[in-house]
């Protein structure tokens, strides 16, 4: 940042002593009143931390931990209706209380916010240009129109847009996702504040693209030396980002410390069980994901003393007495909130000591060659192409969208295939393709040994009854009308099961993804995100199915939630001997259930092969940056890698770049000589076995590497 | 946006073409100019109405097509034909126009402003006083026809009138004939005339769009580009102003185009209730008297209104929304 006359007197972090601390929040409670009879919400419960010039704070919690509520208080966005107390201090300064002026004038100015969605974040109205422009001048009156244009032009430079003189003029919807969120970046670090806070400011985005954004966080701090809270549900941004960590479970901070002593000392079980329900990219093993039981309680009707009592595997009487305060324990700084960390310290207790682990039976159906399991799915060559379309009344076809271009693979009975790729790769239509059972524009898809557009409607009344799928989102896939009873009997009462043994099935599948029979006639929305989850699985399975297609069916859920429905998955799987196609975005959850891994980019399949191989030494350089682009929950690990950074975004899928679609954004492409480049520049890499056995990459200079 | 706009503008021309088509086909149809001369003592001859209604272009006796391209061979030289009672119904535009335009324009530029800025106030203070009391009179006002609406603003005026004892308002006619109070006397009686069938029109105009604009501002109030404005250090209410409003005002422009029409309905109402001779009145009137050329003539002036409105809101739409701009 060259320009730092916008910088005024004003910000006096300069001559206080450097360990004075810049944000102070002390004690802070926020209450939502009830309207009418609904209780009080009690979203943040006494949070209190210091932050230092420089220093990176992480806030990490699950969904209505109170960890935004807590920032929006600070930052005085709040609707007014809130009740807040305790204090917020700013460089010393109160900031409770004052009116919405005052505190405008330090919003932006010393204390600056990036929020999640940079879809909606910018005004859809204003250039992206006038809206950073506009961020200058708001603390900086005197600055004229021109110089605030500059500047802001300067600033997307800083975070690295190209072409920003240009780029400024366009408009919100003319930036994609990653861009946005620099542009948002670019509006928080406009006036050099003291402290960033930014809320969830990755997860709305793909991985190749959180790394760029990370990166150009740390840039923005080394630039403004600002002091960065960092609020996030995923621990693995939060272990190579940060220095401290507190974690937040219903509305309190329960842990907090120096991110070392947080993760590899962990003290209170909530803690231990978060971090032990992540699945690990860097873990080659199956052990089951600590799941941690039970849902997180409602904010307006806490439980008496720990508030996380009733999901503790350790809980004891005391525990409900009163709820712990956050006790030093161990190293200078670390503090746990738990009348058990004593005992958790001195018997060096780990997630493993502590939660109980089901015990999922070792597959030794799968232990049988792949190439003598039945094929359950083949597709080879598949083709899906949708014109793209222009005009309001009359349409016109202005060209093709090659969402699927050409891709084989095949899933053998027992086995996991998961389908890997980041938003736009194709990985959904292809499941589309295959669930409609229809002849595709080009190639074959034969599920179960029947091919698909040649079936009569007897055979594809069989086939769907063999091949079920579970979808992401569990409320908008329930009809919300239905009692969970009628929910999972609809596909047995379709497929004429006999009525009398109709409740026992209900009831078997039911118990079978864990739900209590008992609870059958309530409504979905009775249900927990993870326990409406279970209620698809259960539908899926009514039937008997052979292969069920997953598409994302842990994405929306948090992730001491989401463990429980992974180990469900890898338990039905070997129980019932089912084989899934797992359509994912998130490989270290891929990593934990596949057996092979198909990874997708531009509507191609780049790289195919078994877990192992792909995860310890990938091929393509795409499959390569995507591992790369990944944080390890491991602090020590996370600092050490050297994450590939991939420039730019994806090309459009209406118009692939010739030759290796990856080529515009390839690491590999840059470093090679013009003579080498034609050959991806001219020819469509095709997959070529590489030595180790089953794995396969497109790329025409395919080099083995470890990356994680 | 120019070739958005030329676009737009050559749509609305054909429509108009079609409606004005359309409207005098409909009234050339079924209403019977020769019907005016049976009730005439002494009842002329037929050999002599046939040869009035041929002069005007109006007799049924004529093919019906022949009769369209004759008018529309007038029309397109910009001659409206003449009235049953053969006086040019160009002169009688000329008379009328001004009076329905500036009721028009008052009607719906005091309704839609006072609408909007009322709609986005009460979004903003949801479920407060001012929100609920504005939407209450804003449905109540959705709820009443609006003939019920000027004749009771008749009857209230009236009653205002007798209270103080002096002549507030006026609601019959657009002034008073032969008065002579000078330049400023001569306005004041006009605008004295003019409140209330103004009022009449803006009621409607303001219940909708404040409806309308409290939705679309509610929709805004609460989005996280709001939310960034207020970060980068804008008060709650300079946000409001100028990312939530503005962007909020966006489908309302389209919206005006559309309510336009009902607008040119009530017109027609409060001109006849008001005793305006405007364009309204007179397409009541022309019915009434079998008068084929001057209903024609009303259509089209109506449909040349509903155009420019539209094309108004096109070009604030494309003005409020940069999106239509570069694409
Ligand atoms: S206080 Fe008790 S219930 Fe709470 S975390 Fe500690 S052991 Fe578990
Ligand atoms: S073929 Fe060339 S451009 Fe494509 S991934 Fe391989 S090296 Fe990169």
């Amino acid at each position: 940042m060259t320009a730092s006359q916008t910088r005024t007197e004003t910000s006096v972090t300069d001559q206080r002593p450097g360990d004075a601390p810049v944000l102070e929040v002390t004690d802070l409670h926020v209450t939502f009143p009830g309207v009418g009879k609904a209780p009080d919400v009690r979203a943040v419960r006494g949070v209190s931390y210091a932050l230092r010039r420089g220093e990176v704070l992480g806030i990490v919690g699950e969904s209505g931990s109170g960890k935004s509520v807590s920032s929006l208080a600070a930052m005085g966005l709040l609707p007014d209706y809130a009740q807040i107390r305790g204090s917020v201090r700013l460089h010393g300064e109160e900031l409770l209380g004052l009116d919405d002026r005052e505190m405008a004038k330090r919003r932006g100015k010393s204390i600056a916010m990036v929020f999640q969605d940079p879809l909606s974040g910018l005004t859809p109205v204003y250039t992206v240009g006038d809206q950073i422009a506009e961020a200058v001048r708001i603390h900086n009156p005197d600055v004229g129109k021109e110089q605030a244009a500059a500047r802001a032009v300067e600033l997307l430079e800083l975070v690295g847009i190209p072409n920003a003189a240009q780029r400024a003029k366009a408009f919100p919807h003319e930036f994609s996702g990653g861009m946005r969120q620099r542009a948002m970046i670019a509006i928080a670090i406009a006036n050099q504040p003291d402290v960033i806070i930014c809320d969830e400011p990755t997860t709305a985005l793909d991985v190749t693209i959180q790394a760029q954004i990370l990166d150009v966080l740390k840039t923005a701090q080394r630039e403004t030396g600002a002091a960065i809270v960092m609020i996030t549900h995923d621990l693995g941004v939060v272990a190579g980002f940060v220095d401290r960590v507190l974690v937040m479970y219903a509305g309190r901070p329960v842990e907090i410390g120096d991110v070392d002593d947080v993760y590899y000392r962990t003290r209170m079980p909530y803690t231990m069980g978060l971090l032990g329900s992540v699945p690990r990219l860097d873990d080659a093993g199956r052990a089951p994901l600590v799941p941690i039981k039970g849902t997180p309680p409602s904010l307006s009707d806490l439980p008496p003393g720990c508030p996380f009592a009733p999901r503790c595997p350790i809980a004891e009487p005391r525990c409900t007495a009163a709820e712990p305060e956050l006790v030093r324990i161990g190293a200078s700084g670390h503090r746990a909130a738990c009348v058990r960390a004593e005992e958790v310290e001195e018997n060096g207790w780990g997630a493993a000591d502590i939660y109980p682990l089901p015990d999922i039976p070792d597959d030794t159906a799968a232990e049988v060659p792949r190439q003598e399991r039945d094929v359950v799915l083949e597709v080879e060559d598949l083709v899906k192409h949708h014109p793209l379309m222009k005009g309001a009344v009359f349409k016109r076809r202005v060209g093709t969208v090659y969402a699927v271009d050409g891709i084989s693979f095949d899933v053998r009975e027992r086995e996991t295939l998961g389908l890997v790729g980041e938003s736009g790769c194709g990985k959904s239509t292809t499941l589309m393709e295959i669930l409609s059972l229809d002849r595709p524009q080009r190639g074959r898809v034969v599920v179960l040994g029947r091919e698909s557009g040649t079936l009569n409607s007897r055979q594809r009344f069989e086939t769907r009854r063999e091949l079920q799928v579970v979808f992401q989102d569990p409320m908008s896939s329930l009809d919300p009308r239905m009692p969970v009873f009628d929910i999972v009997a609809e596909p047995l009462r379709t497929h004429g099961h006999p009525k009398a043994r109709l409740a026992a099935r209900v009831n078997e599948l039911l118990r079978l993804v864990g739900l209590d029979p008992a609870h059958a006639a309530r409504y979905p929305q009775e249900f927990s995100g993870g326990q409406r989850q279970r209620i698809g699985i259960a539908r899926a399975l009514a039937l008997e199915p052979r292969l069920l297609v997953l598409d994302e069916p842990v994405s929306a859920l948090d992730v001491s939630i989401q463990a429980g429905v992974i180990n469900l998955l890898d338990e039905l799987k070997v129980k019932l001997g089912l084989s899934y196609l797992f359509v994912a975005h998130d490989l270290s959850v891929i990593r934990h259930i596949a057996d092979r891994v198909a990874v997708m980019y531009l509507g191609r399949i780049v790289e195919l092969g078994d877990v192992e191989s792909i995860y310890r030494a990938p091929a393509h350089p795409y499959t390569q940056a995507l591992l790369s682009a990944i944080p390890i929950p491991d602090p020590e690990k996370e600092r050490a890698r050297t994450h590939i950074v991939l420039e730019g975004d994806l090309p459009s899928p209406a118009d692939p770049p010739s030759g290796c679609s990856f080529r515009t954004r390839c690491p590999k492409f840059k470093e090679l000589g013009d003579g080498e480049r034609r050959l991806c520049l001219d020819e469509e890499p095709q997959i070529r076995p590489l030595s180790t056995g089953d794995h396969g990459a497109a790329c025409h200079y395919a080099q083995q590497r470890a990356v994680v | 946006m120019g070739k958005f706009l030329a676009r737009r503008l050559a749509n609305y021309v054909v429509l108009v073409f079609l409606a004005t088509t359309f409207a005098y086909l409909l009234a050339a149809s079924t209403l019977s100019p020769r019907a005016n001369y049976a009730e005439m003592s002494p009842r002329p001859t037929e050999a002599a109405v046939d040869a009035q209604l041929d002069r005007l272009n109006l007799n049924d006796k004529t093919p019906l097509a022949e009769r369209y391209t004759v008018w529309l061979g007038d029309v397109v030289t910009g001659d409206f034909g003449r009235t049953v009672r053969d006086t040019s119904v160009n002169e009688e535009i000329q008379r009328r126009a001004g009076v329905s335009i500036r009721l028009i324009v008052f009607g719906t530029v005091i309704g839609a402003v006072s609408g909007v800025l009322i709609g986005a106030y009460g979004a903003v203070r949801q479920y407060r006083v001012f929100d609920r009391v504005s939407t209450g009179a804003a449905f109540f006002m959705l709820s009443v026809p609006a003939v019920v609406v000027a004749i009771s603003l008749q009857v209230i005026a009236a009653a205002i009138n007798e209270w103080t004892g002096t002549t507030i308002f006026q609601y019959a006619g657009e002034y008073t004939t032969g008065l002579d109070a000078g330049f400023w006397g001569t306005l004041g009686n006009r605008i004295q005339h003019a409140i209330l069938p103004t009022l009449a029109l803006a009621l409607g105009q303001f219940a909708a769009f404040s409806r309308y604009q409290r939705n679309m501002m509610l929709d805004v109030i609460g989005s996280d580009f709001v939310r960034t404005a207020m970060a980068k250090g804008l008060t709650r209410r300079k946000a409001l102003f100028k990312h939530a409003l503005r962007t909020a005002l966006i489908p309302t422009v389209t919206y005006f185009a559309f309510v336009f029409g009902s607008l040119m309905a009530g017109t027609t109402f409060t001109e006849k209730i008001y005793g305006w001779n405007g364009m309204g009145s007179w397409v009541i009137d022309s019915i009434v008297k079998n008068d084929v050329n001057s209903v024609a003539a009303v259509s089209c002036f109506m449909a040349v209104c509903i155009m420019v409105a539209s094309f108004l809101s096109d070009v604030l739409y494309a003005w409020l929304d940069p999106r239509v701009r570069v694409s």
